[in-house]
């Protein structure tokens, strides 16, 4: 599996991650080796094998449908980058 | 006081020979000293760590004190710890001070431990060699040249060097094991649940789990005691019975049977380190344990597996990281998309790109059931390889890494090469199983771990199983030269 440096900008998109145009290449390049070394995995019939999620194959466990938690706007918007009347804000989005 | 283990420790404080301010204090002088050469602490919280040896010493002068109490432990920075900053050895959250605690840091805390400090990983754990921190590399204490393995490298080196008795990691495919290995200390990795990954900065949510790192077994059972059980806040967290795991080192080990994997000692293995597994089982049989051959058939595409699981898992967990709430921003962003990917593309290094940019992959469309589901089912295989073998033998050995410790840069540019230092222990995480790496000799003077895996919820036999190795043998009790004083 080869990829170039077209896939590594659309994948870079999808992943919403600038990466530096002088760098795309050396990306391609270690991405395409890694999807060869994972290429192994078709060598392993796995038709009649049920994927495994948790190892105890156990259920995710559910709570209550009840609020449990406190306000705590205030202390967490402490850490954004910019908050402004209890909102964060980022850049315009609708003209 | 610094070569002291974990229980003598508060076996002294008990005795009243010293308080936990004098060694806390201890621990900050030979911090303050030595750590500029290895790396091990991206943060130390003195002021704090004294407060609490205070509180600590108050508690054991009434009468109340725990197996931890006034002993002093470090946290890896993937561990959320109220007002300190946890960066997860990124520039993404250099600027985070966690408004919480993770569930692990409460149960400390409320043993009455004292936190030195946040310990130096690879960026979100994604690395083996510890090379990939924003804070630098941590430097391996018995030869600064070489890493101390990843990415609970400052976790291991901070242990190593005796900055502090004890301290915490991640293992998501071997980051415990692997460093431990590396730098001679105990670390063992629990089974899958067993303790709460609540506030623990997730990178693969399916494999990643907690555990202790320290100089002995014993010292890893104290801590473990204190850091399992189950957290309603965890969705995957076990709701299971934490036996007492130092109540369990008294077990004999006559009639353990021990299987040894063919496929851990093939290609690839240093002879040197296959030869000291070979002396470790011989003292094992002389504990009166019996040696059977066992075969995983899968095993060999357990790297293969992890790199499309932990990269799949790592780019949906990574995508909270946006700069919007938390963590770094870019710049004047001239709108959100710009916000979005500039600021991310800023905040990570090139591995965590890497491994986001494969995980995008294989999850985007088309390419799901090819690679993630694929690499799930592959899981299963694997994980029943251990059943079959587990309905033979009590517990597996092996080596814990195909070398010793190896020098910066050696596998930097090389991804793969860098994956398959830990192909030994990935296979454990994908099975969720609990497995510990133990000290058993020395190779060009540099530590060999070997790895003991057990079935689920094992960890009491595991630790038992080690406990008696090192009762037997001094190769835990050796410290770097240089860093003995």
């Amino acid at each position: 599996m080869s990829l170039s440096a077209a896939e590594v900008n659309k994948i870079a998109w999808l992943a919403r991650l600038a990466i530096d145009d002088d760098k795309v290449e050396a990306y391609a390049r270690d991405l395409s080796q890694i999807l060869d070394f994972v290429e192994q995995l078709g060598s392993a019939d796995t038709s009649q094998v049920a994927p495994m999620a948790h190892p105890l194959d156990e259920a995710q466990r559910l709570r209550p449908d009840a609020v449990t938690e406190a306000d705590q706007r205030a202390l967490f918007q402490s850490q954004a980058p910019l908050v402004e009347a209890g909102l964060y804000l980022v850049p315009k989005v609708i003209e | 006081m610094h070569h002291k283990t974990i229980a003598e420790l508060a076996a002294g404080l008990e005795r009243k020979e010293f308080s936990s301010v004098e060694l806390t204090q201890a621990c900050l002088e030979r911090i303050e000293r030595l750590d500029a050469s290895l790396n091990c602490f991206i943060t130390i919280t003195a002021e704090t760590a004294l407060a609490q040896a205070r509180a600590a010493d108050l508690r054991i002068a009434q009468g109340d004190a725990a197996p931890l109490t006034g002993i002093p432990i470090a946290q890896k920075d993937i561990f959320c710890t109220r007002g300190v900053r946890t960066s997860c050895g990124s520039r993404m959250l250099d600027n985070f001070i966690s408004p919480y605690d993770a569930c692990v840091v409460e149960r400390f805390n409320a043993a009455g431990a004292v936190m030195l400090g946040k310990l130096n990983m690879d960026e979100f754990a994604m690395g083996s060699s510890n090379e990939t921190s924003f804070y630098g590399a941590v430097r391996n204490p018995w030869n600064t040249s070489t890493v101390p393995g990843g990415s609970s490298g400052g976790s291991a080196a901070a242990v190593a060097a005796r900055l502090t008795p004890g301290a915490t990691g991640t293992d998501t495919g071997g980051s415990i094991r692997q460093p431990a290995a590396f730098c001679g200390i105990t670390g063992i990795k629990p089974t899958y649940g067993r303790i709460s990954r609540w506030g623990m900065i997730a990178f693969a949510s399916s494999l990643d789990q907690a555990g202790p790192m320290a100089r002995t077994a014993e010292d890893c059972a104290i801590m473990l005691q204190a850091m399992a059980g189950f957290d309603e806040r965890d969705s995957t967290c076990v709701d299971r019975p934490v036996p007492d795991y130092r109540a369990a080192l008294g077990n004999s080990l006559e009639g353990l049977r021990i299987g040894l994997p063919k496929e851990f000692f093939g290609e690839g293995l240093d002879p040197a380190i296959a030869g000291l597994i070979q002396d470790a089982v011989d003292e094992y049989k002389q504990l009166g344990a019996t040696v059977k051959d066992v075969s995983l058939p899968h095993m060999h595409l357990s790297a293969p597996a992890y790199y499309v699981v932990a990269p799949a898992e790592c780019s949906s967990n990574l995508a909270r990281f946006d700069g919007v709430r938390f963590g770094h921003r870019c710049e004047n962003p001239a709108d959100l998309a710009d916000l979005y990917t500039r600021s991310r593309g800023e905040g990570f290094g090139a591995e965590v790109k890497r491994r986001i940019l494969i995980g995008t992959y294989a999850l985007s469309a088309g390419y799901y059931d090819a690679y993630y589901l694929k690499a799930q089912k592959i899981r299963r295989l694997i994980s029943e390889d251990f059943r079959r073998a587990f309905e033979e033998v009590d517990v597996i050995m092996g080596p814990t890494s195909p070398s010793v410790a190896f020098e910066f840069g050696a596998k930097s540019a090389d991804p793969i090469a860098m994956y398959l230092s830990d192909i030994y222990t990935i296979a454990v995480n994908l099975a969720g199983l609990p497995g510990m790496s133990i000290p058993v000799g020395f190779s060009n003077g540099l530590p060999v771990g070997m790895q003991i895996i057990g079935g689920y919820f094992s960890e009491d036999r595991l630790l038992n199983v080690a406990h008696r190795y090192q009762q037997a043998t001094d190769w835990h009790t050796r410290a770097p030269a240089g860093l003995a004083d």
